[in-house]
């Protein structure tokens, strides 16, 4: 398991997010852990990508990185055309706002805000005009069929709305990179299902996704599943045409 | 037999033509056990013989137009009433592969379990595809919703079942490398063993970490416990 696959470009476009040899090293001498090592990693718009692998194999690591949340300790990290190693912090905090988007766990949906109110923020944050930044939050809603959510508090929807709420904000505006970290830990199945369903439409217009799972019912709804062990990719698939899964028949239907 | 019984329930709404079954049929489980006419023909001539359906005059091809008898519908609802059996499972081929690469020399078991995650994965990708198109189908209100929810009951089959495999896999790498854990390098015996065990036993990342099995030392396996800012 020494090999790394290396990452085809699968499609003409320029990928959104590109790690780059991309390596984390916690801590030093003896203590020192190699978080990942050598991470190379494309998405490109429209793909769902599911990064799998057991606990410590550097999941969330990876994730924290492509973030900009934490720094790598080599390697580059490339959103939308810009190192955001190479980024002061302004430039970085400003990245962050305007190019990527996070989903979490526990929603992370501010208490005080309304769902509409919770996906303009950022926007009003980056300099977007409040009434500007309602009109498009109040869109992104109803573009996912959640229009009905817009004046709701947190504590007024159930959790896989307030996901879903969660979903909106991170790709409101020109967002188009959503970095999501167990997106359905909190959620029973069914309800986990249509929120991964919800992703994956957002990404199928044209937004990419990491999608970080244990999960591999949850991971079956990405373009590409890449597997991590002890911080490094051993393998990933691909996608292929379901047809030739089942006979053609059924896959016309 | 499923497939005798499944034509059974094809014909309890009404006559049926055999070829009219083997579509019916198809169309039913999304074509996933495939049938050729063959066999329609060939469970229909049994169920002929034990008086479960008999044959309601031809078309003009001379194909026989087949009807359920009262025993046919006695036999379906038996059927339906009894659970599949389970007590002599069938045989796996996945797990018979896995216990015997666990005593076969030169056989790297975590890349045959890594090969099998692979597929099994690619797999759940594919038919969570058809899923994804299933349900819209249903939803957008298709001609055949019959078809369609049997359709998705199949597929959500597959899907669980591919689950279970993915998930079982993942449970047999962790208990290898947990195993290989605690007969350690050199198996410390003495005073430090129980040390040892203990290590591993309070951080779930000792026993995931992969590494080189049984070459790695396990002392620093313990310190993986850092987190990125995700973590809350």
């Amino acid at each position: 398991m020494t090999t790394q696959p290396s990452l085809q470009p699968q499609k003409s476009q320029q990928p959104v997010l590109q790690l780059q040899q991309l390596t984390r090293i916690h801590g030093s001498g003896a203590t020192e852990v190699h978080a990942l090592r050598g991470v190379n990693l494309d998405v490109f718009p429209g793909e769902l990508v599911a990064v799998m692998g057991p606990s410590g194999s550097g999941k969330s690591t990876l994730l924290t990185i492509a973030g900009g949340l934490d720094a790598p300790t080599s390697g580059r990290v490339i959103v939308e055309r810009t190192d955001i190693t190479k980024a002061d912090r302004k430039a970085m905090a400003a990245l962050r706002r305007r190019s990527i988007g996070y989903v979490f766990q526990d929603y992370n949906l501010i208490p005080a805000l309304t769902a509409a109110e919770n996906i303009a923020l950022p926007r009003e944050l980056d300099g977007t005009s409040a009434r500007r930044a309602r009109s498009e939050a109040l869109a992104a809603l109803e573009e996912m069929s959640l229009g009905h959510l817009a004046d709701r508090f947190p504590d007024e929807m159930s959790g896989g709305q307030q996901q879903r709420v969660a979903i909106a904000r991170a790709l409101v505006g020109d967002r188009r990179l959503v970095l999501a970290d167990e997106p359905t830990g909190a959620l029973d199945s069914e309800t986990g299902e249509s929120v991964l369903a919800l992703l994956r439409s957002r990404c199928d217009a044209g937004a990419a996704g990491i999608l970080v799972t244990h999960e591999p019912r949850f991971a079956a709804w990405a373009d590409r599943v890449v597997f991590l062990r002890d911080g490094a990719v051993v393998d990933q698939t691909a996608r292929s045409e379901a047809d030739s899964l089942l006979s053609g028949q059924a896959a016309e239907r | 037999m499923s497939i005798r019984h499944g034509l059974l329930a094809l014909l309890e709404p009404g006559p049926r033509y055999g070829s009219q079954l083997r579509s019916a049929f198809e169309s039913r489980t999304g074509a996933t056990w495939p049938l050729n006419v063959g066999q329609v023909y060939t469970t229909l001539n049994r169920l002929e013989r034990d008086g479960m359906v008999v044959q309601e005059g031809a078309d003009e091809a001379g194909h026989a137009l087949y009807v359920i008898t009262e025993q046919g519908r006695s036999e379906l609802r038996a059927w339906f009433a009894t659970p599949v059996d389970r007590a002599n499972p069938p045989r796996d081929e996945l797990a018979i592969k896995l216990a015997m690469a666990v005593g076969t020399p030169g056989v790297d078991i975590r890349a045959v379990i890594q090969s099998q995650r692979h597929h099994t994965v690619k797999a759940m990708q594919d038919y969570t595809r058809l899923k994804a198109q299933a349900l819209a189908a249903i939803e957008g209100g298709g001609s055949s919703e019959r078809d369609d929810i049997a359709w998705l009951l199949v597929l959500e089959q597959l899907i669980f079942q591919t689950e279970a495999e993915a998930r079982w896999l993942d449970h047999c790498e962790m208990r290898l490398i947990r195993l290989s854990a605690a007969a350690g390098p050199a198996a410390p015996a003495g005073p430090e063993a129980p040390r040892a065990a203990a290590d591993s036993g309070s951080t779930a990342t000792a026993r995931t970490r992969p590494g080189d099995g049984a070459a790695e030392p396990a002392v620093p396996t313990g310190r993986r416990g850092t987190r990125g800012p995700f973590r809350r």
